[in-house]
C-alpha cells in the first residue's frame, strides 16, 4: 500500500526563487505572445510563403508568355505544418522571453526596476536585436530565393545579433561617451563588414512577393516583440511582488 | 561600504548571476534547436517558422 503522500517544501535559497521568477515570467510571456505571434504570421504571412512556393516548385512561373494572376488559389488549411509552426513560433518566442527575463534580472540587480511599461522598450530593444538588425543584411527570406551559404548567414545572423544586442545594453546602462562609442561600432560593424550575399541571382519568386514577403514577417515581429516586451515586464514585476523580497544577509 | 555589506551585495548580485546566466542559456537553447539547427528532421517542422521570422533557412 503506498504511503499517504505529503507535500513538503524545502526552503528555497535566493537563487531557486530567483530562476523560478525567471522561468515563470519568461516561460508564460512567451509561450502566450508565441501563441499570438503565430495567429499573425498564419493570417498575414502564411498566405505570401504558400504563394512564394508555388513559384518555388515551379507550378507557377512569372515573365513567362502569358500574364499570371496574382490570386492564386493557395489549397486548403494544412493542419499539421500549421500546427507545427504554431508549436515552433511558441518555442521560439519562449525562448526569448527567457532571455529577455534573465537580462531584466541582470538590470534589476543593478538598481534598474523593470514595468510593463519598460517591459515595451524592453521588447523594442528586443526586436532590433534578434529581427532588425539581422534583416538589414539578411531580408526574411520568401522561399526560393538566391542566397549564399547557410551556415554563413547563420554566423553572420547570430554575429549581428549578438552585437546589436551588446550595442543596446550599453547605450542603456553604460555611462560616458567611451561605453556609447562602443556601441556605435558594434551596432554598425556587421553591417559594414556585410551579410554573405548569394553569387548570382536565381530566385523564380516575383519580387513583388519577396517584398511583401519581407514586409509582412518584419511587421509581425514588430508586435509580436512589443507584445513579449509587455507581458515580460508585467510577469516579472508581478512574480517579484509575489516572491519574498531577498534580504541582505 | 564595510567589509559586512560589500559582502552581503556580492551576495545579492550571485543569487541573481546564476539563475539569470541559466535561463539565458536555456532561452538560447531553444532559439538555437527552432531556428539555427540544420538537422533534416528539425529544419522540416520548424520551416514555416524560420522564414517568417527572419532566420536564415535554406
Amino acid at each position: 500500500m503506498m504511503p499517504p503522500m505529503t507535500c513538503v517544501t524545502p526552503p528555497a535559497s535566493p537563487a531557486t526563487d530567483m530562476f523560478s521568477r525567471i522561468l515563470t515570467s519568461g516561460l508564460i510571456a512567451g509561450a502566450a505572445t508565441g501563441l499570438i505571434a503565430a495567429l499573425l504570421q498564419l493570417w498575414f504571412v502564411q498566405p505570401v510563403l504558400l504563394h512564394a512556393e508555388l513559384y518555388e516548385s515551379g507550378q507557377l512561373a512569372h515573365f513567362g508568355a502569358e500574364a499570371v494572376s496574382a490570386h492564386p488559389d493557395l489549397g486548403p488549411f494544412e493542419w499539421t505544418r500549421n500546427m507545427l509552426s504554431v508549436l515552433f513560433t511558441m518555442l521560439v518566442y519562449a525562448g526569448y522571453g527567457l532571455m529577455l527575463v534573465a537580462l531584466m534580472a541582470a538590470a534589476e540587480a543593478r538598481g534598474h526596476a523593470v514595468t510593463a511599461r519598460q517591459g515595451l522598450l524592453w521588447g523594442l530593444a528586443g526586436y532590433l536585436t534578434m529581427q532588425l538588425a539581422p534583416a538589414f543584411g539578411l531580408a526574411p527570406e520568401v522561399p526560393g530565393v538566391a542566397a549564399a551559404d547557410v551556415q554563413l548567414r547563420a554566423i553572420w545572423w547570430l554575429g549581428t545579433a549578438i552585437a546589436t544586442g551588446l550595442a543596446l545594453w550599453l547605450i542603456a546602462f553604460g555611462k560616458g561617451w567611451a561605453a556609447w562609442a562602443i556601441a556605435v561600432v558594434l551596432i554598425l560593424a556587421p553591417h559594414l563588414i556585410g551579410a554573405p550575399q548569394p553569387e548570382t541571382y536565381s530566385g523564380p519568386v516575383p519580387p513583388e512577393l519577396s517584398a511583401e514577403f519581407a514586409g509582412r514577417a518584419l511587421g509581425a515581429g514588430a508586435m509580436a516583440w512589443a507584445l513579449l516586451g509587455l507581458l515580460t515586464g508585467w510577469f516579472w514585476q508581478r512574480e517579484g511582488q509575489r516572491a519574498p523580497v531577498p534580504q541582505p544577509a | 561600504m564595510t567589509a559586512k555589506s560589500a559582502t552581503a551585495a556580492g551576495a545579492g548580485r550571485a543569487s541573481v548571476l546564476f539563475p539569470a546566466v541559466a535561463a539565458f542559456a536555456i532561452g538560447f537553447g531553444l532559439i538555437f534547436m527552432s531556428g539555427l539547427v540544420q538537422a533534416e528532421t528539425l529544419h522540416d517542422a520548424a520551416h514555416d517558422v524560420r522564414h517568417a521570422t527572419g532566420f536564415p533557412c535554406h
